[in-house]
């Protein structure tokens, strides 16, 4: 079927800022999609929240707003814009459910708007879970039977049906407490009795229980006549109960016989075949370990995060091929892009393994529980390709750059064999490592499989690994040997740790002996066709290379990405990744991306002249660059990934363009840049660099406490903490030092003031500085986690020309030659720096949209040599735009247990938000709704600040008050405002009788808890509880007084405008 | 222990040895599932055949006895990336290597199979030996590979006897159909400890009995169990017949129905097999054909037959049904395809093509009630997506209706 003529002007609705579980997968999926209509002479309309994506740049989009993804905003883009079509099956749930939203309140259809791909009620059968179990029950597919019972007799007559092991859910209790999983009658009617009891409503679901079944994924795709392929199947190595998101993935499964394969494949294209789903969708499977049986857990009815790693791990683009079926195309119809002989009804076969890590927050939230639930916590992920599943694992376990190469660097050799067992038990991110551990102390592979439920196919694949690495410590280091364990992808720095070389001499013995990398094809066919485009994964062995017959003779350039999503280095940085590709192309250089994310638009096989799947180490890179030989390599654009490759980078005699390392590293380092600054006669708050906790103390006495602490050379402010006393830096400096630190640690004087930021680009004579931005929050709160203001409302003429000309000063003195970012703190008239990072930042996505200057773009054509003033620019500061543009940080810590919430000098949130508007206080009305913060509701809030916040809180108390709010105090707080005239109503803590500030979040009436926490890291104070208990119950949380006035002056302009907001189209900036 | 693949063009492959010690001189063919290696070995289709899988990690899930295709294994020799060691799956009752070193099959692991791979693609299907003899003298070889041909296999792989396969009485008799499969620990400790007749039943398909009462002749030319055993799930009491059983035979037992199984080799090599094919067409008796009989039919009738440069092998191969432009993804497994333009139009058109290469995948025959598709409908391995041609052939077979495909 060919096109539909009437589809010309399609609405395609982003995914909003990234939170976790809605990552920059839906970016990547979103700007294909974009790409793809266009391809077709389709207007395309955007609308996302999020400013740091691809798909919100005016090349992807005809017309693109960056407005809070909110059913009144979307009816207005709607009315203005007129498109024939909307696209909601591209950004994630939250897309979803605003196209359901839209279609449900019969505003499409009033408006004459189709929504394009997957119907309404296809949505509808397939997320409402009752009408989801009907249409299961309809076509013979099992979903985990369960039956709501209200007294214990019912509940033991049920499980008899279904069968032990069952699990128990009662309703409506807080975090699920009183559940929990009965093998036998008698232990079945003990939870039981205690659930009815707990819940609320005297209700317990009664389920079977498929937790440590198979987990496996289809992804799927039809179209509207009907065809039906699956793109790729993937196998959790995690059994259910874990959230695939958090599980280690396999792609294809390893396990299934062509039984189960097909059993199931055939299940998933029943399930999209009733569902009449036209698009992609992913079905996902419980299968029992020893049996047929099966479970239908979830479908999802539109492109997800696993489909982007099915995207990646086989070649073929589910976004796209989505995209064009929406437009009435057939499988058969759409050209395979890879290979351009084969079509899209080609079901896509691998000749290599795919393995998925996750990337978890821990090492940001240290304090928080590191098990691993059906929740996921995941912020980002890795995946590697390799011949061999050993390979693939090592390869992704090194990919995630959270201090881990292979299966001993988490250290359980201290724990007994017993020990072993019960932490065995343990289900957590440090799992495979307890594993290996156990495998080491000879414990079987069928006791490890018994207590994890780990296939034990897997479990003998980790003992190769363990295999390996002893005959490496024990045996001479033979050719062979060496061959095996490169074979393996053991990393030459990790065989010498073993074998007690030096990293160079393993190299030296490769080199010698042969053993190198070659590369293979990623191509959608097992070789069946000859592929088109060059996307490449590595092998150690001796196999054939097919990357160097393809090598060329053209300028080429290496852009390093910026590996797995994280706090701190986000999508921003693969934003900028792509458009300095981009930037490169388009000046005639052949691009060469090496990353090894999978939700990115960076590793979409068509954004550079080759891709290269591989980990971001020195050792994979330089296999990179000893068969591509690259003329430059750009490092600025990928965050603290690339930046650390620099020095290896120019060992390997690879010339970084821009930026002199030895100007980056003058940046970085304490007393070179005390040195710049003086000469370039900046002031900076006083400070001194230490490597001890004693030498901290010492310093921190010198200068008077508060002070702020922090390590050099990282990115988020990781391990940034402003300590009151000599305990907390000994503790904060623990910290810091559970990882060995390469550069010295920095203690500076906390200066209290306001932040500003500029990001600019240099030429080596002239500087462009698009605009400067302020932060709401007072110093000490991450640059990443305020609330970020463009053009800086507060600052006068003088202070703005004084950042403007430090910026200019300093890009000269370290001779910048691309990207600079500097963040100053404002004092009155007084302009002082924080630091100054050469190379892109996290506002470089959003300065560049609300200016429509294209930062990365110019800054790529600096790079190559271009002057700012040939590039159509004046130099210096620009003159301000007429929008007011406001970045909002978006956090999900709900979704950390046990994780201190506040904000604080260390950053915290996962994602971003914009909100423009020309009024200042619409812009940050926007702005708060964008990150999801929709007030007022109840009208109801709790109010509890420390002793040295009252005076302030009260002016905040009084404007809420105002807007009709009734404040709960804590017994102090609600003592100083009633003094000061406002009521309040004064309610218990915690530990006190009820009713407690506890009991009003659970009754589920609060609109808003302003807390400002005491300094300190203590879990058990009542804070802590009421922050967590409130983002658990889903209650807004503000733990910083600036946030909580920004919040009440957007309150108090929506109250005046009724919240009539004006939609812009940034592209026509 | 090393082991080589010497390929006709003087290509050797050094890897390690597994399966049984045996040198084999055979026409070498990638197949390109990700699951299913023991239905391959087990497919009478590739008879005459070494098989290299593109999909690097094999034997994972150990060897289903009761998921063999045919009594014993066909190919020649099973060329893999990296055999698995340890298999894991319930249903496992030995390791690849036991099966193969059982049944004298040897193999090659540690060799680029995507090389391999890519030199078919690119040269055509080849000859090759796979030798373990270190000492192999390259020219002694070589006149051997050209010499090589696969020649009349279909007689070594057919049956022996006729035999029956009595219908499914009820749904029951299939199995759980898939989907309805529920874990009983008793029966799964029983069947671990020996009582095979509690293992857990093999989900299957199929949802109504619509062929009860039909009586079916197979001619076996290279038949996997799964046409026979599709047939009789649907009811209908399948007759398997020899190959080299005379039409009139088949036609005087006067079933309902005739079923031609898939087959290795070259079909031209079929000569009196194709005449009494022809016989058969002659007659009016609904006919459906898979594979090598969906050849020897188009033979039978006046078309001809060529070789594919390297074959469809693999589970992925999208084909077109020409009547309704839906598109199903096929079990494939041929070196040999029907030329259309040999095609007699007022006999046959052409009623399935491949998506990607247009090459012919079914007939349909005019005035007849007949039906050919080059690919597996019966799966085993591969997906299941074309199955519903079984309920095709009886509905056709029923309502008498010519001309349908």
């Amino acid at each position: 079927m060919p096109k539909n003529p009437n589809v010309k002007k399609v609405l395609v609705i982003g995914s909003g800022p990234i939170v976790i579980g809605q990552a920059a997968e839906f970016d990547y999926a979103g700007t294909q999609a974009c790409r793809s209509l266009k391809e077709e002479g389709i207007e395309v309309v955007l609308v996302n929240s999020n400013p740091a994506t691809i798909m919100t740049d005016r090349d992807i989009a005809d017309e693109v707003y960056i407005e809070p993804l909110n059913l009144g905003v979307l009816e207005k883009i709607i009315e203005k814009e007129k498109p024939d079509s909307i696209l909601p099956t591209l950004g994630g749930q939250a897309g979803l459910n605003l196209g359901m939203e839209l279609e449900e309140s019969g505003f499409l259809k009033s408006h004459g708007v189709k929504l394009l791909g997957t119907t309404a009620l296809t949505i509808k059968k397939a997320e409402d879970r009752l009408m989801f179990k009907e249409t299961m029950e309809k076509i013979g597919e099992p979903c985990a039977p369960s039956q709501v019972v209200e007294n214990i007799e019912d509940g033991v007559a049920f499980a008899e049906k279904i069968g032990y092991p069952v699990v128990l859910r009662p309703a409506y209790t807080l975090g699920g407490s009183g559940g929990g999983i009965a093998h036998s009658v008698a232990e079945l009617r003990k939870i039981l009795e205690n659930g009815l009891r707990l819940s609320r409503v005297g209700q317990v679901l009664v389920e079977r229980c498929i937790s440590g079944w198979k987990e496996i994924e289809y992804e799927v795709m039809r179209d509207s006549a009907g065809n039906v392929i699956t793109v790729c199947n993937m196998e959790n190595i995690d059994p259910v109960g874990v959230h695939t998101g958090d599980s280690i993935v396999v792609a294809p499964s390893q396990t299934l016989s062509d039984k189960e394969y097909q059993m199931l494949r055939t299940a998933a294209l029943n399930i999209i075949s009733e569902l009449e789903i036209t698009g992609g969708c992913n079905v996902q499977f419980a299968l029992h370990p020893t049996s047929f049986e099966y479970c239908v857990i979830e479908v999802n009815p539109r492109v997800s995060r696993s489909s982007a790693l099915a995207s990646k791990a086989t070649g073929y683009p589910i976004a796209k091929v989505a995209a064009k079926i929406a437009l009435g195309y057939t499988l058969d119809e759409i050209k395979n892009a890879i290979t351009g002989k084969t079509y899209a009804s080609f079901e896509p076969t691998l000749d290599y393994c795919v393995v998925k890590f996750p990337r978890l927050p821990f090492d940001k939230f240290i304090t928080a529980k590191r098990t691993l639930t059906t929740q996921m916590k995941a912020t980002g992920e890795v995946m590697s390709i390799c011949s061999n599943f050993e390979g693939a694992m090592m390869k992704a376990i090194r990919s995630l750059e959270q201090h881990v190469d292979s299966l001993t660097s988490y250290d359980f050799s201290h724990l007994s064999k017993e020990e072993l067992f019960s932490r065995l038990t343990v289900v957590d991110d440090q799992r495979i490592w307890v594993i290996a551990e156990a495998l080491r102390k000879g414990i079987s592979y069928s006791t490890i499989h018994e207590i994890t439920m780990i296939d034990e196919w897997f479990i003998d694949k980790l003992n190769n690994l363990v295999r390996i690495e002893k005959r490496l410590e024990k045996e001479p280091l033979t050719p062979e040997l060496l061959a095996e364990a490169k074979r393996l992808e053991f990393p030459d720095s990790v065989i010498a740790r073993y074998t007690g070389k030096k990293e160079e001499d393993i190299r030296a013995m490769r080199l010698e002996h042969g053993i190198t990398a070659v590369y293979k094809m990623v191509d959608t066919c097992a070789a069946e066709f000859e592929a088109q485009t060059p996307y490449y994964y590595s092998v150690y062995s001796k196999d054939e290379d097919e990357a160097s017959s393809k090598v060329t003779k053209r300028k080429k350039i290496l852009v390093l990405g910026s590996g797995p999503i994280r706090i701190g280095q986000g999508i921003e940085f693969d934003y900028c990744s792509v458009h300095a590709t981009w930037a490169f192309s388009k000046a005639g250089y052949e691009t060469i991306i090496i990353n090894n994310n999978p939700e990115t638009v960076s590793t979409d096989f068509d954004i550079a002249d080759k891709l290269y799947f591989e980990p971001l180490t020195p050792e994979d890179v330089q296999n990179i660059v000893d068969i591509e030989r690259p003329d430059g390599a750009v490092v600025q654009f990928g965050g603290q990934t690339a930046i650390k490759l620099t020095q290896d980078l120019m060992r390997m005699g690879v010339p970084i363009l821009g930026t002199d390392a030895a100007d980056v590293d003058a940046a970085e380092d304490r007393q070179l840049f005390d040195e710049v600054l003086q000469r370039c006669g900046i002031a900076r708050a006083a400070g001194e660099t230490v490597y001890t906790a004693e030498q901290a103390k010492a310093v921190a006495n010198r200068l008077g406490y508060p002070v702020l602490v922090r390590p050099s050379y990282v990115l988020g402010g990781q391990g940034m903490q402003i300590a009151l006393s000599d305990k907390e830096i000994e503790e904060f400096m623990a910290i810091i030092n559970r990882y060995e630190q390469d550069h010295p640690i920095l203690v500076d004087k906390y200066l209290q003031g306001t932040e500003t930021e500029v990001d600019a680009v240099c030429d080596g004579e002239n500087i462009l500085i698009p605009g400067i931005m302020e932060h709401i929050e007072r110093s000490g709160v991450h640059s990443g986690d305020s609330i970020s203001v463009y053009p800086a409302q507060t600052l006068s003429q003088q202070v703005k020309e004084k950042i403007a000309e430090y910026t200019r000063r300093l890009a000269a003195e370290l001779h910048v030659i691309g990207l600079i970012n500097v963040q100053f703190i404002a004092v009155g008239d007084e302009v002082y720096i924080i630091e100054a990072n050469p190379r892109s930042s996290r506002t470089v996505p959003y300065i560049s949209k609300v200016t429509g200057i294209p930062i990365v773009d110019l800054a790529a054509q600096v790079m190559m040599g271009k002057k700012i003033t040939e590039l159509g620019y004046e130099p210096g500061l620009q003159p301000e735009a007429g929008l007011v543009a406001i970045k909002m940080p978006v956090f999900s810590t709900e979704k950390i247990r046990g994780a201190e919430i506040s904000v604080g000098p260390e950053m915290k949130s996962t994602g971003e938000c914009l909100g423009i508007s020309p009024s200042f206080n619409e812009a940050l009305y926007k702005a708060f709704l964008g990150a999801g913060v929709n007030l007022p509701k109840h009208k109801q809030m709790i109010l509890t600040v420390k002793d040295a916040d009252k005076g302030e809180a009260i002016g905040i108390a009084r404007r809420f008050e105002a807007l009709g709010y009734i404040i709960y105090a804590t017994r102090s707080t609600a003592n100083a405002l009633k003094e000061a005239g406002v009521k309040a109503r004064q309610v218990n803590k915690i530990s006190q009788e009820s009713p407690t500030v506890m009991d009003l979040l659970l009754g589920h009436k609060i609109d808003l808890v302003i807390d400002t926490p005491t300094q300190g890291r203590d879990k058990s104070r009542d804070g802590f509880l009421i922050r967590r208990t409130a983002i658990e119950t889903g209650v807004n949380c503000l733990t910083s007084l600036d946030t909580a006035q920004a919040l009440v002056s957007s309150l108090e302009h929506a109250q005046e405008s009724k919240r009539d907001l004006e939609v812009i189209d940034i592209a026509k900036i | 222990m090393k082991a080589f693949l010497i390929l006709e063009d003087g290509t050797v492959f050094e890897g390690r040895h597994f399966g049984a010690v045996r040198d084999v001189v055979s026409e070498i063919v990638f197949n390109t599932s990700m699951a299913g290696y023991l239905e391959v070995l087990t497919d009478p289709s590739y008879a005459g055949q070494a098989v290299c899988m593109t999909y690097p990690l094999i034997g994972n899930y150990g060897v289903c006895l009761e998921d063999m295709e045919s009594e014993r294994p066909w190919p020649d020799a099973l060329i893999v990336r990296e055999a698995a060691r340890v298999p894991s799956n319930f249903r496992c009752d030995l390791s690849l290597q036991k099966f193969m070193e059982q049944y004298g099959v040897p193999g090659i692991e540690g060799i680029d199979t995507r090389a391999l791979t890519k030199l078919l693609r690119e040269k055509g299907t080849m000859n090759g030996m796979l030798t373990t003899n270190e000492a192999y003298v390259l020219d002694e070889i070589l006149p051997q590979l050209h010499a090589y041909t696969c020649g009349k296999v279909v007689e070594k792989v057919t049956c022996k006897e006729k035999y029956v396969l009595p219908g499914a009485r009820s749904l029951e008799d299939n199995g759980p159909v898939s989907g309805s499969s529920v874990f009983r620990r008793e029966d799964y400790e029983a069947a671990k400890a020996g009582d095979l007749s509690k293992r857990e039943k093999r989900p299957s398909l199929v949802r109504e009995l619509n062929g009860s009462g039909l009586r079916i002749a197979l001619l076996d030319v290279g038949a996997k169990r799964n046409i026979g055993a599709s047939l009789a799930a649907r009811g209908c009491e399948v007759t398997v017949y020899p190959a080299t059983t005379p039409a009139g035979e088949i036609l005087a037992a006067q079933p309902d129905g005739i079923m031609l199984s898939n087959g290795p080799g070259d079909p031209k090599e079929c000569g009196s097999i194709i005449q009494e094919i022809r016989k058969l067409y002659d007659s009016e008796v609904p006919i459906f054909a898979i594979c090598l009989g969906h050849q020897l039919m188009a033979l039978a009738t006046g078309a001809d037959t060529y070789k594919l440069k390297y074959g469809h092998r693999g589970g992925n191969h999208p084909v077109k049904d020409l009547a309704t432009g839906r598109v199903y993804i096929s079990s494939q497994n041929h070196g040999y395809a029907v030329d259309p333009k040999t095609l007699d139009p007022e006999i046959a058109e052409e009623a399935f093509v491949n998506v990607n290469d247009g090459t012919n995948e079914g007939l349909r025959y005019k005035g007849k009630n007949i039906f050919t598709v080059q690919f597996h409908p019966e799966a085993c391995p591969g997906p299941q997506d074309s199955g519903y041609l079984f309920d095709r052939f009886i509905e056709n077979i029923r309502t008498g209706q010519t001309n349908r495909a």
